[in-house]
C-alpha cells in the first residue's frame, strides 16, 4: 500500500481525521477507524481529549487500540466508568458530547448512516450488525464527524437502511424533525476532506490529499461529487503523527494476536 | 432467598422452554458458561434478549434454540458479523428466527424501566432512524410539560437474566464491578437471576460503600464457575480472550465446521472446563 508519498492513503484519513479533534473536545469514539484517530489525536496535538466509548468509559486513554469497545484496558485507564443506561442518559442525551465519531458501510451524500442491512429490511441480502449507539449518536451530539475509504459500494447515491440520520433529504431536514444538533459537519476520507455545503447540506470536497486527483475521488463514490471552488491540498502527515499512528497499530497488533489462542469461545 | 447450586442445577431450576431470557454481558462479564449449560440442556422456543448478542447467542441460534430475538447490535464486536445469526435471518437455516431490532439507548432505557417496575421508557431517540419504520415497538409519546415527541419502547421483563459476575459472598450477596454495563438492570428487570461468579469470599467488608452490589435476595441461584465468562473477560481475574473473537469468526463461517466446534467445546464440556481456558489470560501481577 505505501507509495513513493511514504504513507498510505488509510494512514493519510486517519491522521486527517485526527486533526479535527482539539483538546477540549469531549468525543463520543466509534469503533474502528474513529477509534485509531481519536487515539492518534490524545497521543499528539489533543493530549487532554476526553474520549467515551459506549462501554461507559469516560476519560480513557488506552496504550493499545481496543479490539471491542469494551476491552479491560478502557476501564482501567478511564476516570471513571458508568453503568451502560446511565452512558446513554445523562451522557449522551444529556447533551455533554462535542463530537460523535462515526464510521460507516453505506453513506449518501448527505451523511446518512446504514450499518444495519444490504437489500430489504426483512429479507435482507446482507445482514449487517446494526446501528448499536449509533443512532443517538448522530442525533444527540453537538456535531457528528464521520470517517471511512471510499469505495463505489460503500458511498451510494441511496443507502438501503436509515441506520443513523444525518441531514436526511439535505436543507433543513433535521430540524423538521426537531432534532437541535449541528449532525455531521465533516467527512474525512482515504481521498479527501469533506464538508456540508451550507444550504444544501450536501457533502462537498474542500481538501484532497496530496497527489490525489479530482478523478480518483469520483471514481470511488458512487454520487456526482461537488468540488469547492478553492480546494485546498491537506498537509502531508507528519514524522511524529505517522509514527504515534504506526506504533499505536504496530502495538494493538502484538497485543491481540500476541494472546495464545483461547481453546474455546 | 439465593441458593448456591451446580450450575447444572441452577440453570434447569430457572431456565425452561419457551421462556424470554437475558445473557448480558457488555463486552464484559459475559455468561458463556450458563449459555453453554443451556445448550447442553437443549431448550427450545426462546426469546432471547440481549444488547449485543455476539458469541454466545451465535451459538444458541446455530443451535436452533431461538423463537425471536430482542437485540441493539448482532455483531461480533471488533471483528465482524455474527455468522450463526445472519445464516438464520438471510437463509432461514437452521430455522427462520423472528427479529426485534433497537439501539443500544433504546435497550438500556428499556431495562432500566423493567429494573423500575414501569411499563415502559421514555427518552430522546430513534429521530430519522429507520428502525422507528420497522419496529412496532418503537412508538412515541408527547411530553405533557414541554410538547416534546419522545420516543417509548416496552419495558424489558425477561423470565429469567443470567450474568457473571466477579465475586459473592458466603451468604450470596454478588459484586459487579469494571464495565458493569447493563448487568444490575438486567438482573432487577428479572422475575429470576442466576449468578455465576470466580470465586466465593467469607465477607465484603473490605469493599468500597459504592461499588455495584446485588443484595443476596434478588438473586435466585448463584454458581461458582471460574473462568465463566471467557472468552470474555472478568476485570481483576483475567484478559479479554480477543484471539478467540478473532477464531469465532472462521468457525462459525461453515455450518459442519461449527457443528464440530459446539459438539467438542459445548456438549462434550462442561463448567470445570472454563477455568483451564483462561489460565493463560491471567496478569502477572
Amino acid at each position: 500500500m505505501s507509495d513513493t508519498k511514504g504513507f498510505t492513503p488509510n494512514e493519510m484519513m486517519t491522521i486527517a481525521a485526527s486533526r479535527a479533534l482539539k483538546s477540549d473536545d469531549v468525543c463520543f469514539v466509534g469503533i474502528g477507524a474513529p477509534s485509531a484517530a481519536c487515539n492518534v489525536a490524545r497521543l499528539t496535538h489533543a493530549p487532554d481529549i476526553t474520549l467515551i466509548y459506549e462501554s461507559g468509559t469516560i476519560g480513557t486513554a488506552p496504550d493499545v487500540l481496543p479490539l471491542s469497545i469494551g476491552d479491560g484496558e478502557l476501564c482501567e485507564t478511564a476516570v471513571t466508568t458508568v453503568a451502560v443506561p446511565e452512558m446513554f442518559r445523562y451522557w449522551l442525551q444529556g447533551g455533554r458530547i462535542s463530537i460523535g465519531f462515526l464510521g460507516a458501510a453505506q453513506l449518501d451524500r448527505f451523511g446518512n448512516i446504514n450499518t444495519t442491512v444490504i437489500g430489504d429490511y426483512a429479507h435482507p441480502k446482507t445482514r449487517l450488525p446494526g446501528g448499536g449507539g449509533a443512532p443517538e449518536i448522530a442525533t444527540s451530539s453537538r456535531q457528528v464527524y464521520i470517517t471511512m475509504a471510499q469505495s463505489k459500494r460503500g458511498m451510494v447515491e441511496k443507502i438501503d437502511f436509515f441506520t443513523s440520520f444525518g441531514h436526511g433529504e439535505g436543507g433543513d431536514h433535521r430540524k423538521r424533525l426537531g432534532i437541535d444538533t449541528a449532525g455531521p459537519t465533516l467527512l474525512i476520507t482515504d481521498l479527501a476532506i469533506w464538508k456540508p455545503d451550507p444550504v444544501t447540506k450536501e457533502f462537498t470536497v474542500v481538501s484532497l490529499h496530496p497527489g490525489v486527483s479530482r478523478e480518483q475521488v469520483q471514481e470511488t463514490c458512487g454520487w456526482i461529487v461537488k468540488f469547492a471552488e478553492a480546494l485546498d491540498e491537506t498537509p502531508a502527515p507528519t514524522e511524529l503523527e505517522l509514527r504515534t499512528l504506526r506504533d499505536l497499530q504496530a502495538r494493538t497488533k502484538a497485543a491481540h494476536q500476541g494472546t495464545a489462542k483461547g481453546k474455546a469461545a | 432467598m439465593v441458593k448456591f447450586l451446580p450450575l447444572k442445577e441452577a440453570v434447569a431450576e430457572n431456565l425452561h422452554d419457551g421462556n424470554t431470557v437475558a445473557f448480558e454481558g457488555f463486552t464484559h462479564l459475559i455468561p458463556t458458561a450458563a449459555a453453554h449449560e443451556a445448550i447442553r440442556q437443549g431448550f427450545r422456543d426462546l426469546t432471547l434478549i440481549r444488547m449485543t448478542p455476539d458469541l454466545i447467542y451465535d451459538q444458541m441460534i446455530g443451535m436452533g434454540m431461538a423463537r425471536k430475538i430482542v437485540f441493539s447490535y448482532v455483531g461480533n464486536p471488533g471483528v465482524g458479523l455474527l455468522r450463526r445469526a445472519r445464516d438464520a435471518i438471510e437463509n432461514g437455516f437452521p430455522h427462520a428466527i423472528e427479529v426485534e431490532e433497537h439501539s443500544h439507548a433504546g435497550m438500556a432505557n428499556a431495562y432500566e424501566a423493567g429494573a423500575a417496575g414501569l411499563p415502559c421508557a421514555v427518552f430522546r431517540g430513534y429521530r430519522g432512524a429507520g428502525l422507528a419504520a420497522v419496529n412496532p415497538n418503537i412508538k412515541s409519546v408527547t411530553c405533557p410539560f414541554t410538547g416534546e415527541v419522545l420516543a417509548a419502547v416496552p419495558a424489558i421483563r425477561p423470565d429469567a437474566t443470567f450474568i457473571h459476575a466477579q465475586k459473592a459472598d458466603r451468604k450470596g450477596n454478588v459484586l459487579v464491578e469494571g464495565i458493569i454495563g447493563i448487568q444490575k438492570e438486567a438482573v432487577l428487570a428479572a422475575k429470576r437471576a442466576v449468578v455465576t461468579v470466580e470465586e466465593v469470599v467469607d465477607n465484603f467488608d473490605d469493599l468500597h460503600p459504592n461499588l455495584t452490589v446485588l443484595p443476596n435476595w434478588t438473586i435466585a441461584a448463584i454458581s461458582v464457575v471460574p473462568g465463566g465468562s471467557h472468552p470474555s473477560y472478568t476485570h481483576g481475574y483475567y484478559e479479554r480472550d480477543n484471539a478467540a473473537y478473532l477464531e469465532w469468526d472462521e468457525i462459525a463461517a461453515d455450518r459442519d465446521r461449527f457443528q464440530a466446534w459446539m459438539q467438542k467445546n459445548v456438549i462434550e464440556s462442561s463448567p470445570d472446563d472454563f477455568a483451564g481456558r483462561v489460565g493463560h489470560l491471567r496478569k502477572a501481577a
